[in-house]
């Protein structure tokens, strides 16, 4: 992106211009990757507009959650006199918000446990071998992925309310686990892809099962993959709103994405105790997410972009 | 009794050559698979049970005229039973060219058409501007990356509320506007805004996947091509269409699905964003939802069959997309 081309203004843009122009002959002093000032300057401006948009509406949300009126959001100019943690301490003490807490961690976790437990063999079988079928349920697996929740969700319903399943953490976990389990299969298979095919033959060498090997050998050099595929899960089983919002009909079984609706759908809108719910529940989870990112990356590039 | 293959050749390794007889070419089958269907087991027993029947329930329900008056259901202590009627392809008839079907679907489905085809390009070229920006030898770079993947990391029904204290009327955004001397729509009321505001908000959260899988992307380009092909006097922009882009190829084509089939599937933004004030703004997906729970009575039978028919236009869409990348031997990646 940088010619060094004298008549070139610096901008990305202007170097594209000139999609045919002959080789700028003016000698290279720069190596690629770096930039002229003037382009570097351009850079740091649209990544730190890009950046403020990032960074707005979450910041918004915290200033919010500080104003103690629930019309506060309509002149925030007014906030900053009487900026009070009044919020977080009303949320904390007087609405269901442990018991959302509690349903939220219950159905993720376990969404999360179910899925990557059941994937795992999975995820490892169709890295490693090619068994007939093995297209089709390839097919399968990426079928199950865009499933629309319109799909599932009435039949769902029927088999759930027959079970006396509606309204309960298994139910929804078992919901959950009809898109989680072909996810993290999907997921891991492109990590088990990574891990080096010798390792497998070395453990066949010396004597061991296709099983011995997984549970040996791979399990243990897979367990970034098995993170990532963890978060995942336990992030969709998270944020879910439709199943969440359908199935769990009392007010202490809510998620917290179907808790947060609550505030506003009474005839009242307690807008700013929702602000404050809704960083108190982002706060742990954007952590978690930052420290993860790293393999996240690795894991999404490994699981998304190869065969 | 290998399994394993070579992943450059598609060869098993080791595999003996000639072809023996049936029986034991069956046994021999048995012995090198057996271990490939264990270990699958689990995940088909899931799937069957968990989407498979579900699925097979569903296409039956759509054949039906099942809605929350003559389902099974408990009042108290009192179970009654079923009472909905087999009808065939009815619903779907009705759905695809009943009277009003304009209003009820085709209208929703242009829309969604429209809502995927601007989402995905928006979280494409945006993603891959700022994967381009975050590229470079750039001081503070890993800072810049922190902030630009904030919207992916905090829960999309978190960010929604955000944006729907912003976009109200009064909010920040149109006091913004005022006072800089613009008019300032209802984000949240007046169906071409309500469309807007979904689009703008569902790429400020989808943009984060795109531009870190991208980044990705770019760093697995070999840098020795881009050195050779400065070597032969490639301008930036030369660079750019024959190296970078060739070598995101493999990524886009993935995100690009993945994109499409998220997007398509967005059912927390439109709904958080809206609940049931914006019927002109709800794509096919939130419109299923209504109908199925979000009115009185609930059309059991034409939500299903308005998911089968989301599916349906899924998977016509990515097998085509397979085929179409498929026609020079460019293997999409999943």
């Amino acid at each position: 992106m940088s010619t060094t081309t004298p008549t070139t203004t610096g901008t990305a843009t202007a170097a594209a211009d000139r999609p045919t122009a002959p080789a700028p002959s003016a000698p290279r002093s720069r190596r690629r990757g770096e930039n002229s000032r003037a382009g570097s300057l351009a850079s740091h401006a649209i990544l730190i507009v890009a950046s403020l948009a990032a960074l707005f509406p979450i910041a918004w949300l915290v200033f919010l959650s500080l104003g103690p009126d629930k019309d506060d959001y309509l002149h925030p100019g007014r906030i900053f006199g009487k900026m009070t943690f009044a919020n977080y301490s009303h949320v904390l003490q007087e609405t269901p918000f442990f018991d959302w807490l509690i349903s939220t961690l219950v159905v993720s976790l376990g969404t999360t446990v179910l899925g990557v437990l059941i994937a795992a063999t999975t995820g490892y079988a169709v890295s490693r071998m090619r068994f007939p079928g093995y297209r089709k349920f390839m097919w399968v697996l990426l079928v199950t992925q865009m499933f629309p929740v319109a799909v599932l969700m009435v039949p769902m319903y029927e088999i759930l309310s027959e079970l006396r399943l509606v309204d309960s953490y298994l139910g929804l976990v078992l919901v959950y686990c009809s898109t989680a389990v072909p996810y993290c299969a999907w997921l891991l298979k492109g990590y088990f892809d990574t891990i080096p095919f010798e390792i497998d033959e070395a453990g066949r060498v010396d004597g061991l099962t296709p099983f011995g090997t997984f549970a040996r050998l791979i399990l243990p050099l897979a367990k970034p993959g098995l993170a990532v595929a963890a978060f995942y899960s336990f992030i969709t089983a998270f944020g879910e709103v439709a199943f969440a919002s359908t199935f769990m009909l009392s007010d202490t079984k809510y998620t917290f994405a179907v808790g947060l609706q609550s505030f506003v759908s009474e005839h009242d809108a307690q807008r700013n105790l929702m602000a404050a719910t809704a960083v108190l529940v982002a706060i742990p989870v954007s952590a978690f997410f930052y420290l993860v990112q790293k393999n996240l990356v690795t894991g999404l590039t490994a699981g998304g972009t190869k065969g | 009794m290998t399994v394993a293959i070579d992943r450059a050749t598609g060869q098993r390794r080791g595999e003996p050559g000639g072809r023996p007889g049936p029986l034991s070419r069956l046994k021999q089958s048995y012995q090198r698979y057996w271990y490939a269907y264990a270990m699958i087991a689990p995940v088909v027993v899931v799937l069957g049970v968990l989407v498979l029947y579900p699925l097979a329930r569903g296409l039956y329900l759509t054949l039906t005229n099942a809605n929350s008056l003559n389902s099974a259901r408990t009042i108290g202590a009192n179970h009654i039973e079923a009472t909905y009627e087999f009808i065939g392809f009815d619903n779907y008839a009705d759905i695809l060219w009943g009277p009003t079907s304009y209003d009820r679907f085709w209208s929703h489905f242009i829309w969604t058409i429209v809502w995927t085809a601007l989402c995905v390009a928006l979280h494409y070229f945006i993603g891959l501007g700022l994967a381009l920006l975050l590229n470079q030898k750039l001081r503070g770079r890993t800072f810049y990356r922190l902030i630009l993947v904030l919207p992916w990391a905090v829960p999309t029904f978190v960010t929604v509320f955000g944006w729907r204290f912003m976009l109200a009327d009064g909010g920040v955004i149109n006091a913004g506007l005022e006072a800089l001397h613009l008019p300032a729509p209802l984000w949240l009321e007046d169906t071409f805004w309500q469309r807007f505001a979904a689009i703008m908000v569902n790429t400020w959260c989808g943009v984060p996947f795109m531009m870190v899988s991208l980044l990705g992307g770019l760093q697995s380009i070999d840098s020795s091509l881009y050195e050779a092909a400065e070597m032969d006097g490639a301008s930036a922009w030369q660079r750019f269409r024959y190296v970078t882009l060739p070598g995101l190829r493999s990524v886009s084509s993935t995100v690009v699905l993945l994109g499409v089939i998220w997007t398509f599937n967005q059912f927390a933004v439109i709904f958080l964003l809206f609940g049931d004030t914006a019927p002109e703004a709800q794509i096919l997906v939130t419109w299923a939802y209504y109908l199925g729970f979000g009115q009185q009575p609930r059309d059991f039978a034409q939500s299903a069959a308005y998911g089968i028919l989301l599916l349906a236009i899924l998977i016509v869409f990515t097998s085509v997309y397979r085929r179409w990348l498929n026609r020079d031997e460019q293997q999409l990646a999943i």
